[in-house]
C-alpha cells in the first residue's frame, strides 16, 4: 500500500486524478477502523493532513456571513472557534465520539464516509450548507441535499476531494439531538436537526440514521412554515408540536438493526422533533422580545 | 467516595495498606509489555481460518493453494494434531481444529503460519473448505427438551442440577411468578488473545501467553500435542484483562502446533472482531421463578427452572449450572426449595466463565422476584429482603450450614441509609442527564427511580474440586538487606495479585524488598485466577510459606541471616468441599460465600427510554481488606460491569451468528454512564479463611444489575423482565 503525502491542494488533486483508487485520509477515525477490521484494502492512502489549505476556515467578506469551513478542520476546533456562528454544527460536533475522536475527526471525513449515522449531516441539511468539491478539472458546490446519494455513498467523482463546506451563519436558533444507547461515544440510533429562520419565517428539519441517507423532512418543514406563529409571543401549542413530530416520523424510512428497531426510531424522532422545536422556539422568543 | 475500612496496619506497605502496584507505573505510562507485544527474532505469524457457519458438515478441505503461496510455512488441519484432537475445561469435547463438523460460527478449522500477518491472511483466503450447511440449534430451552439436531453424543444437555429442600408441594398465601431473560454478555477485556510459542531444542515448546491458569492450559496442550508435561512450558505474558474469558484455550495449542511444525517461533494475536469469536461469553439465560410467601413477606418456598445456553461446547457450563442452581434463591432463608438448572448445547457461540459465573443470571431473576413479592405484600423492597435475609447459621438449599458471617441484613441497611443524591435543580448540565451530551432532553420526560438488590456468590472452586496453590518463598540477605522472592504460577490479570502477595510477605516476614517472579509452570499449579480465589488460595499459600520461614528463622531477624537462604515451597488448600447429590442437590458444595448489596438511583427519560445511572452505591463484606484500594477498585469495576449488563452490554446473535462483534456496537459503560460510588467495606472475619478474608471480585457484579433494573422499574412502572434493558423496552415501541 502506498502512502501519498501531498503538501498542497494542487498536489493532492493531481494525486487523486492520477490514482482515483487512492483513499483520502484526514483524521483517519473512519479509515483506520476500516483498515483494522480489514473491510478495506486500498492500493494507496492519500494523506490530507499535510495540506494546510484544508485545515482553515474563513468568513466571506459579504454581508451574508457565510463560513467556508475547510474539510480538514477537526471537530474540536468547530466547537471552540465556531460555536457562536454555527451553533447547530457545534452541537453535532460535541456529540461525536470522545475527545480523542473530536481532536482528529473532521466534517470532510464525515462527508467522505456519508454514513446515514454521521452526526453532521442533518445539520448540514438544515443549514442549507453546500459542499465544495474539487478536482484537477475544477471546483463545484454541491448542495448538501444533493450530496448523499445512497447508503455510505456520496456525489463525489473518483477524482474529486471535498475541500470545504459553505455554511450560512445562523440567523436563528439551531438544534441537534441524537439518540444512542450510551451516554457518550455512541453511534446514533437516530438523530435530528432543526433550524429556524425567522427572517424568512421558515424552518428546516432533517433526520439521520432513519433512512438510507440523511434527509430533510420536507412536509414537516412546510407545516412549520405555515403554522408557526412567528409574530405571536408565548409557548407553542402542544397540538402543533405533536403534529410536527408526526410529520417528522413520517419522513423516515427506518430499518430494524442491531442498534434499534424501526418502530423505536420513528417514535424517538417524533419525541426529538417536539423537544427541539420547543427549545428552538423558546430560544427564538428570548432573542426577539420586541415581537411582543 | 466514603469508605469505612477497619484494619490494623502494621506497615505502610503490608497487609491492610494500599502500596503502589509493581506494574502500575508501566501500565499507566503505556510501557507495560502485554502478550500482544511479544517479539522474537525470526518469528512467524499465525492466523486462524474460522467457520462461517453456525452448524455445517465439512465436505472437504483443500490447502494446496495456500501452501503454494510464497512466505507460507505451514497450513495445518485437524490431521496435523498429533495427540487427542479434543480439549475442554470440564469435558474434552472441543476440537483443536474442526474435523467433520463445525458447531459454531467462528470455530477454528485451519491454522497457518507465514512470514507476515498479511501473508498469513492471504493464505487463509486461499484455503478452500467445503461445507454442507445444517440447521442450527439456537434455543437452549428446546435443546434441553430434545428438539433439533443432537450436537454431541449423549444429547444436548451438558448438565442438569436439581436442588430439593423441604416440602416440594409447599403452598403459600402470596404467590408471585415471573419469566426472566439475560442476554449474552462479553468480558470485553481490552487486550485481545495473544501469545508466542517458541520451539525448543529438546523437541518441546515454550509458550508465552495471556491466560488465567497456566497449568490447566498446559494439561490441555500436552494432550493435543501428545507431549510429556515437561516438554510444554508456559510463562505468563502480560494480561490485558480476563474476567473469565481467558479460562478456555484460544491460541495456545494452535501457536504450539505451528511452532513445532515450522521449527520457528510463532506469534498469534487476534484482532477485536476475532476476539469476539475467540473466547467464551456469559451464558444467556431464561429463568422461570415462583415465589410463595406469607402475607407478611416471609418466604415459604421458591421454585425455579433455569436454562443456560452453553453454546457449541461445554467449556465450564457444568460449573456455571452448579452455581446458578445452588445460589438460585439468593441470599435468603427459604425452607422449601425446588430448583432445576440446565446447561444446553446449541450452535450459539460457546459460553463459559464470566465474573459472577451463574450467580449473575440467577440474581437478576430472584431479585426481580423479591421486588414483585414486595409489591404483592405491600412492603418496602428492602424490608422484604431483610425479613428473609440469610445470616450465619442459615441452612442453604443444599443443606449446607453457613458457618461464617453473612451480613445480608446489615449490607441492605447500609445502602439504604446512605444519603440520596440531590434532586436535579436549576439549569441542568447535559452530562448529568439521560442521553448526556447528545442533547436529547433538558429535563423533559425524566423520572427518577431507586432500586435495591443484594447477591450471593461462592468463593473458590466448589463441588469437591481439589483446589490448591503452590508457592515458593525465599528469604536471603542481598546487598546487606534482607530480600524475599515469591514464585508462583498464579496469573496476574490486572486485579493486583502481585501487590497482595508482596504485602503478605512484607507483613509476615518484616522485609521491605519483595520480588514477585514471573509466573510459569516450572513450579506447581496455583489454580485459576477466577472464582474470586487468588488472594484466598495463593495468598493463603504465601502466608503458609512465610510462617514456615519464620519458624526456620527462630530468634533471628531477617537481616541476621548471613549467607543462609531460607527456601520454602508449599502446596496449600482450602478446606474440602463435597459433590452435590445428583438427585437432591444436597451437599456442602461451597467453601465460602461472598455478599454485596447495591442501591441504584437512576434518571430515566421515559419518553425516549434512555437511562442515566445517577448513583450506584454499594456495601460489601470482604472479611479483611488486604489492600483496601484494590478492594474498592474491584467493587467499582464489578459494579460497572453489572451496570453494563443492565443497560447496554449484549452480544446479539441471529441464527447463531454474532451481529455486533466490535466495540462500535458492543457497548460498555463510559465515564458518563458509571457514576462515582459511595462504598462501605465491611470486614467481618471468616474464621476459616486466611486473615479472615473473603473473595472480593465477583459479588459486586451480581447485585449491581438487578439494582439498576429495579430503579428503572421504579421510574417507569414497566415490568422489564429482560437485561439488558433497551430503550424500546421502556418506551414500549
Ligand atoms: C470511536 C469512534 C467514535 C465515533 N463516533 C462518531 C460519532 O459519534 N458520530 C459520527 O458522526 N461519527 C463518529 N465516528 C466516525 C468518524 O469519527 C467520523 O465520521 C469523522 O467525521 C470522520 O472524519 P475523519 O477526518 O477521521 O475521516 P477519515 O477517517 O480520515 O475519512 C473518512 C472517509 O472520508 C474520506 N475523506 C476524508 N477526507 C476527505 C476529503 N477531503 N475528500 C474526500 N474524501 C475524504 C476518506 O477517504 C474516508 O472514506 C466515530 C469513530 C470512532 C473511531
Amino acid at each position: 500500500m502506498d502512502f501519498l503525502r501531498p503538501t498542497t491542494l494542487d498536489e493532492a488533486l493531481a494525486a487523486k486524478a492520477e490514482r482515483p483508487g487512492a483513499v483520502p485520509i484526514a483524521g483517519g477515525t473512519d479509515v483506520m477502523v476500516e483498515l483494522n477490521f480489514d473491510h478495506r484494502r486500498p492500493e494507496a492512502l492519500l494523506d490530507l493532513t499535510g495540506v494546510g489549505e484544508l485545515a482553515e476556515w474563513s468568513r466571506s467578506s459579504g454581508s451574508d456571513g457565510e463560513i467556508r469551513l475547510g474539510a480538514g478542520v477537526p471537530y474540536t476546533r468547530v466547537i471552540t472557534e465556531l460555536g457562536g456562528r454555527l451553533p447547530g454544527l457545534a452541537m453535532a460536533s460535541r456529540t461525536v465520539g470522545s475527545p480523542q475522536i473530536r481532536n482528529r475527526g473532521t466534517v470532510g471525513g464525515n462527508l467522505g464516509s456519508a454514513s446515514p449515522a454521521g452526526d453532521t449531516h442533518p445539520v448540514l441539511l438544515v443549514t442549507g450548507a453546500r459542499v465544495e468539491v474539487a478536482s484537477v478539472r475544477g471546483t463545484r458546490l454541491i448542495p448538501a441535499t444533493e450530496f448523499y446519494t445512497g447508503v455510505k455513498r456520496n456525489a463525489l467523482a473518483p477524482d474529486e476531494l471535498v475541500t470545504a463546506v459553505h455554511l450560512p451563519e445562523a440567523t436563528g436558533p439551531q438544534q441537534f439531538a441524537k439518540v444512542g444507547t450510551r451516554n457518550a461515544m455512541v453511534i446514533a440510533v437516530c438523530s435530528f436537526a432543526l433550524a429556524l429562520d425567522p427572517d424568512r419565517a421558515a424552518a428546516r428539519a432533517a433526520i439521520g440514521s432513519a433512512a438510507p441517507t440523511p434527509r430533510r423532512a420536507v412536509a414537516a418543514e412546510r407545516f412549520l412554515a405555515e403554522e408557526l406563529p412567528w409574530g405571536t409571543p408565548g409557548p407553542l401549542r402542544d397540538s402543533l408540536k405533536r403534529r410536527f413530530g408526526e410529520l417528522v416520523a413520517e419522513a423516515t424510512e427506518p430499518i430494524d438493526d442491531v442498534r434499534g428497531t424501526a418502530a423505536y426510531r420513528r417514535h424517538a424522532l417524533a419525541v426529538l422533533a417536539r423537544r427541539t422545536l420547543t427549545w428552538a422556539w423558546n430560544d427564538q422568543q428570548e432573542r426577539s422580545p420586541s415581537c411582543a | 467516595m466514603t469508605t469505612s475500612t477497619k484494619s490494623t496496619v502494621t506497615r505502610t506497605d503490608g497487609i491492610g495498606a494500599s502500596p503502589r502496584r509493581p506494574d502500575g507505573t508501566a501500565k499507566v505510562r503505556g510501557e507495560f509489555a502485554y502478550s500482544s507485544d511479544l517479539w522474537h527474532e525470526d518469528m512467524l505469524w499465525g492466523a486462524t481460518l474460522r467457520s462461517p457457519h453456525p452448524y455445517a458438515r465439512i465436505t472437504g478441505i483443500d490447502i494446496a493453494r495456500a501452501l503454494a503461496l510464497p512466505g507460507v510455512y505451514a497450513v495445518l488441519t485437524h490431521a496435523d494434531v498429533p495427540g487427542v484432537n479434543r480439549y475442554g475445561l470440564e469435558h474434552a469435547d472441543q476440537p483443536v481444529l474442526a474435523e467433520d463438523v463445525v458447531r459454531y460460527r467462528g470455530e477454528p478449522v485451519v491454522v497457518v503460519a507465514a512470514d507476515h500477518p498479511e501473508t498469513a491472511r492471504r493464505a487463509l483466503e486461499r484455503v478452500e473448505v467445503g461445507y454442507e450447511v445444517l440447521d442450527p440449534v439456537t434455543d437452549a430451552e428446546s435443546a434441553v427438551a430434545g428438539q433439533g439436531a443432537e450436537l454431541h453424543p449423549g444429547g444436548n444437555v451438558v448438565r442438569h442440577v436439581p436442588i430439593r429442600r423441604g416440602d416440594p408441594d409447599a403452598a403459600a398465601e402470596v404467590v408471585v411468578t415471573g419469566r426472566y431473560e439475560v442476554g449474552m454478555q462479553d468480558q470485553a477485556f481490552l487486550g485481545p488473545e495473544s501469545g508466542l510459542a517458541v520451539p525448543a531444542e529438546d523437541g518441546g515448546v515454550d509458550l508465552y501467553v495471556a491466560t488465567q491458569w497456566l497449568h490447566v492450559d498446559q494439561r490441555q496442550i500436552v494432550a493435543a500435542l501428545d507431549l510429556p508435561e515437561d516438554k510444554v512450558r508456559l510463562t505468563l505474558g502480560g494480561v490485558g484483562g480476563a474476567f473469565g474469558g481467558r479460562e478456555d484455550l484460544s491460541i495456545q495449542v494452535h501457536a504450539c502446533l505451528l511452532a513445532l511444525h515450522t521449527g520457528r517461533p510463532v506469534k498469534m494475536v487476534y484482532n477485536r472482531e476475532e476476539s469476539f469469536y475467540g473466547h467464551v461469553h456469559r451464558h444467556p439465560a431464561v429463568l422461570y421463578y415462583e415465589h410463595g410467601a406469607d402475607r407478611d413477606g416471609t418466604l415459604r418456598y421458591v421454585r425455579a427452572r433455569i436454562y443456560l445456553d452453553g453454546g457449541a461446547y461445554a467449556s465450564s457450563t457444568g460449573a456455571v449450572v452448579g452455581n446458578a442452581a445452588t445460589l438460585g434463591v439468593g441470599p435468603y432463608d427459604v425452607p422449601n426449595v425446588s430448583v432445576d438448572c440446565w446447561g444446553a448445547y446449541t450452535n450459539n457461540p460457546p459460553c463459559g466463565a464470566m465474573r459472577g459465573f451463574g450467580a449473575v443470571q440467577a440474581a437478576f431473576a430472584y431479585e426481580s422476584q423479591m421486588d414483585r413479592l414486595a409489591a404483592a405484600c405491600g412492603l418496602d423492597p428492602v424490608e422484604v429482603r431483610i425479613r428473609n435475609a440469610m445470616a450465619q447459621g442459615t441452612v442453604m438449599p443444599t443443606g449446607q450450614v453457613v458457618d461464617s458471617p453473612a451480613p445480608v441484613e446489615e449490607l441492605l441497611r447500609r445502602v439504604r441509609a446512605k444519603p440520596l443524591p440531590p434532586e436535579p435543580s436549576g439549569e441542568p448540565d447535559l452530562r448529568t442527564l439521560p442521553g448526556g451530551v447528545s442533547n436529547t432532553t433538558h429535563g423533559e420526560g425524566v423520572v427518577r427511580g431507586v432500586g435495591y438488590a443484594v447477591g450471593i456468590k461462592n468463593i473458590c472452586f466448589s463441588e469437591g474440586f481439589d483446589d490448591y496453590a503452590t508457592v515458593r518463598v525465599r528469604l536471603q540477605v542481598v546487598g546487606g538487606e534482607p530480600a524475599a522472592t515469591v514464585h508462583t504460577a498464579a496469573c496476574e490479570v490486572g486485579q493486583g495479585l502481585v501487590t497482595v502477595l508482596q504485602q503478605i510477605v512484607r507483613s509476615e516476614l518484616g522485609v521491605e524488598r519483595v520480588t514477585v517472579e514471573p509466573s510459569d509452570t516450572t513450579i506447581g499449579s496455583a489454580g485459576s485466577t477466577s472464582a474470586s480465589r487468588q488472594t484466598y488460595v495463593t495468598g493463603g499459600a504465601v502466608r503458609e510459606a512465610c510462617l514456615r520461614i519464620r519458624d526456620a528463622l527462630g530468634a533471628l531477624s531477617p537481616a541476621e541471616l548471613g549467607d543462609k537462604v531460607l527456601d520454602e515451597t508449599v502446596e496449600w488448600r482450602h478446606r474440602p468441599t463435597e459433590e452435590l447429590h445428583p438427585e437432591t442437590g444436597q451437599g456442602n458444595a461451597h467453601v465460602q460465600y461472598g455478599f454485596a448489596a447495591h442501591r441504584a438511583v437512576v434518571d430515566v427519560d421515559t419518553e425516549l427510554g434512555l437511562v442515566k445511572v445517577v448513583a450506584l452505591d454499594c456495601a460489601q463484606d470482604v472479611g479483611k481488606a488486604i489492600n483496601p484500594q484494590a478492594v474498592l477498585g474491584q467493587i467499582q469495576g464489578g459494579s460497572a460491569q453489572g451496570l453494563g449488563l443492565a443497560v447496554m452490554e449484549e452480544i446479539k446473535t441471529e441464527g447463531g451468528v454474532i451481529r455486533n462483534p466490535s466495540f462500535t456496537d458492543y457497548l460498555i459503560p463510559t465515564v458518563l454512564d458509571m457514576p462515582p460510588m459511595s462504598i462501605d467495606v465491611l470486614e467481618l472475619a471468616d474464621p476459616h479463611a486466611p486473615y479472615g478474608l473473603r473473595g472480593v471480585g465477583e459479588p459486586p457484579t451480581i447485585s449491581s444489575t438487578p439494582a439498576v433494573v429495579a430503579a428503572i422499574r421504579a421510574a417507569t412502572g414497566r415490568a422489564l423482565t429482560r437485561v439488558p434493558v433497551r430503550p424500546e423496552h421502556i418506551t414500549g415501541t
